[in-house]
């Protein structure tokens, strides 16, 4: 079956897109890029570097931009959807979500207007054996944004490895958050994924951070070989 | 043993770990011995050693199982707990005879419970996560045990612990699966 991953840049749709590749085929990535910045189901930083991600993983990209208004980033959704099903055939659709209801049945409507298949291969995961798994299967992940307590600006900029997962996993138990960030406690970045063919190297990025609210802006950045 | 009944389009396909996965990560959470199949690979071993059996959900435009009727009819001689999750439900009232008539509910829908039965005792009504695009006609030998505005979201065998659920008991209602492995120990 030929499937489009609504894809992000973070974690999980990165993750979401390596579990289709192994059972089905994948033929583009698909971006909604959202203006505002309290859109729940697309805002993420970042995400205009999802066409570098897209090149290190050899899969065409489609691109679509909404205003993020609530109702409004549906018709966007339908719109990248539609595109992606006409340049691509695509015959369903795979995301990245774990636990947003919200998000999940948002994309779940759209997919049935459409007559696609929708995908969530990472619904409901043990969080725990999900982030060791990330790890061990070679995922190299980048914090790019937080946006709770404790974390503070040191977090920006960290890669989660064995280290770091150990602390998140302290961090979940004391603060009650989800060990995957599904809460909105911090947003990633993927430099390196199974399925790249090269791995994206950050050149120059800033740092915004004020009362446990920061996002780590990736201003230049490359692939290089691995 | 419980017996989780995969009915997804092939086995071990890319909707299994949305569908199966949850229930299996609930039941190893609660210590309840298990193994999974894939429906088209259920067979008179399985269902014997089975003390109970639950079968799965699939994607909304998953249907291949409603196909293979003759692959269910074996729940008609299984006296033992089962549940049906949404598509299960669909699978467990056609081996039944009951048909399936189309009503669409994605996300969170209020639930509201008909009739007193031990899956849902002490309660009136909760939310509860839908992914169909069809409802089932209730079979001569169930009742109703629930209902959200649209449809029928729950049924029970006249005499026996066959139970179906609409809704995805799963994704915020895990409750409703740990009273049914409560079943389970009680008919033990």
């Amino acid at each position: 079956m030929k499937l489009g991953v609504l894809f992000s840049g973070g974690k999980d749709s990165t993750f979401a897109c390596w579990k289709a590749m192994q059972q089905e085929e994948v033929v583009c990535l698909i971006t909604v890029i959202s203006r505002n910045p309290e859109s729940y189901m697309f805002h993420t930083p970042n995400i205009r570097l999802a066409a570098l991600q897209a090149e290190a993983a050899g899969l065409p990209l489609v691109e679509v931009e909404t205003a993020g208004e609530k109702e409004e980033e549906l018709l966007d959704l339908k719109r990248a959807l539609l595109a992606a099903r006409e340049r691509f055939g695509i015959e369903g659709v795979v995301t990245g979500a774990i636990l947003s209801i919200y998000q999940a049945a948002r994309v779940q409507q759209v997919c049935l207007e459409l007559g696609l298949w929708c995908f969530n291969p990472l619904w409901s995961p043990d969080q725990e054996a999900y982030m060791e798994e990330l790890i061990d299967a070679g995922f190299k992940v980048v914090i790019v944004g937080v946006f709770s307590s404790p974390f503070d600006a040191s977090w920006l900029g960290r890669e989660i490895d064995r280290r770091t997962l150990d602390e998140l996993r302290e961090i979940a138990r004391k603060y009650r958050i989800t060990l995957t960030g599904e809460g909105g406690e911090f947003e990633t970045f993927v430099v390196d994924a199974p399925f790249f063919s090269r791995r994206i190297a950050i050149e120059e990025a800033s740092k915004a951070y004020r009362n446990y609210n920061g996002v780590l802006r990736i201003e230049r950045a490359g692939l290089v070989a691995k | 043993m419980i017996l989780v009944v995969d009915l997804c389009y092939r086995d071990g396909s890319l909707s299994r770990d949305e569908f199966v996965g949850p229930v299996e990560r609930l039941l190893r959470k609660t210590g309840a011995p298990f193994c999974t199949r894939h429906y088209t690979a259920v067979g008179a071993p399985e269902v014997e050693a089975a003390d109970a059996v639950i079968l799965c959900g699939t994607a909304l435009r998953d249907t291949g199982f409603a196909e293979h009727p003759e692959r269910f009819r074996w729940l008609l001689a299984f006296e033992r707990p089962v549940l049906g999750i949404s598509s299960g439900m669909r699978a467990l009232a056609a081996a039944f005879g009951a048909a399936a008539e189309p009503c669409c509910e994605i996300g969170m829908t209020d639930v509201r419970v008909l009739a007193p039965d031990p899956l849902f005792a002490g309660r009136e009504g909760f939310p509860a996560y839908e992914l169909h695009e069809c409802a089932v006609q209730v079979p001569d030998a169930f009742i109703p045990l629930a209902a959200s505005d649209r449809c029928v979201q729950a049924i029970r065998h006249r005499s026996l612990p066959l139970y179906g659920l609409l809704f995805h008991p799963e994704a915020r209602n895990e409750w409703i699966v740990e009273r049914f492995l409560g079943l389970v120990k009680t008919v033990r």
